[in-house]
């Protein structure tokens, strides 16, 4: 009975699972590293060096 | 490296100084309520990833800028930028409507649902929630009376005999409420509309 009541519904598990996936993560990561601002003046210039 | 104890201030500020680990450190904090709140609106894991993303990549670009301005918000900020991709996600979504009206006769032509669209409701709790912090930078009297009439539904009969004025001292008030309300949002440039 107590399992009935007490076991998490699939709605609640699945939000506990919820994380963007490795590749996602390591994707941003190495986009940091790739990106550099460079400031000229006034202005801004964005570089990704890949 | 103890995560718990580094706050997201400290973290940020390591980022900028050129710490690429304390950026994986701040999203590997945050990752799953961030992607969690995205996902509990869209409903689709492969939107939600893509918008967790472009919401990184704007987090990263905006810090590397050097436009971020630390106030110590970090999550509440990046929470928001979300919540933006989130509202384009939608927009773009009604400018390229899945079912196509395909027969000479549409019956969403003429029916339509009365209810806000996720979109709308969205955009509706924005605007409702940044209303509710315009107020309080009204004067005492008239925050009062603002919040009597538009937020307890009360009479100006009841307002009167609540706060001890005259009726038309609170109409009063109230008028002069929206007036400055009007000037605050004409100030800051805000648009709040639907």
């Amino acid at each position: 009975m107590g399992k009935i009541y007490f076991k998490k519904s699939s709605k609640e598990e699945t939000f506990n699972q919820l994380r963007p996936k490795k590749e996602t993560i390591e994707f941003l990561l190495n986009y940091s590293k790739a990106l550099q601002v460079t400031k000229f003046r006034s202005m801004q210039f964005d570089t990704l060096l890949n | 490296m103890n995560n718990t104890k580094v706050t997201d201030a400290t973290l940020v500020r390591d980022y900028l100084d050129g710490n690429e680990n304390a950026l994986g450190a701040l999203i590997n904090r945050h990752e799953h309520r961030i992607y969690s709140f995205i996902y509990s609106k869209v409903f689709n894991k492969d939107i939600a990833e893509d918008i967790f993303q472009d919401t990184f990549i704007k987090v990263i670009r905006t810090l590397k800028r050097g436009k971020y301005n630390e106030e110590g918000k970090f999550l509440p900020w990046v929470m928001r930028i979300s919540h933006n991709l989130v509202i384009d996600h939608f927009r773009r979504n009604k400018r390229m409507p899945k079912f196509d009206n395909s027969g000479d006769f549409n019956i969403f032509s003429v029916l339509s649902d009365g209810s806000l669209n996720a979109e709308k409701q969205l955009i509706k709790d924005q605007i409702e929630q940044d209303v509710q912090e315009l107020i309080k930078e009204l004067p005492e009297d008239q925050l009062e009376v603002l919040t009597m009439r538009i937020y307890k539904d009360m009479s100006f009969k009841e307002i009167s005999e609540r706060t001890g004025v005259s009726i038309n001292t609170a109409l009063g008030r109230m008028r002069y409420a929206l007036i400055n309300l009007r000037k605050i949002i004409e100030k800051r440039n805000l648009i709040l509309t639907n």
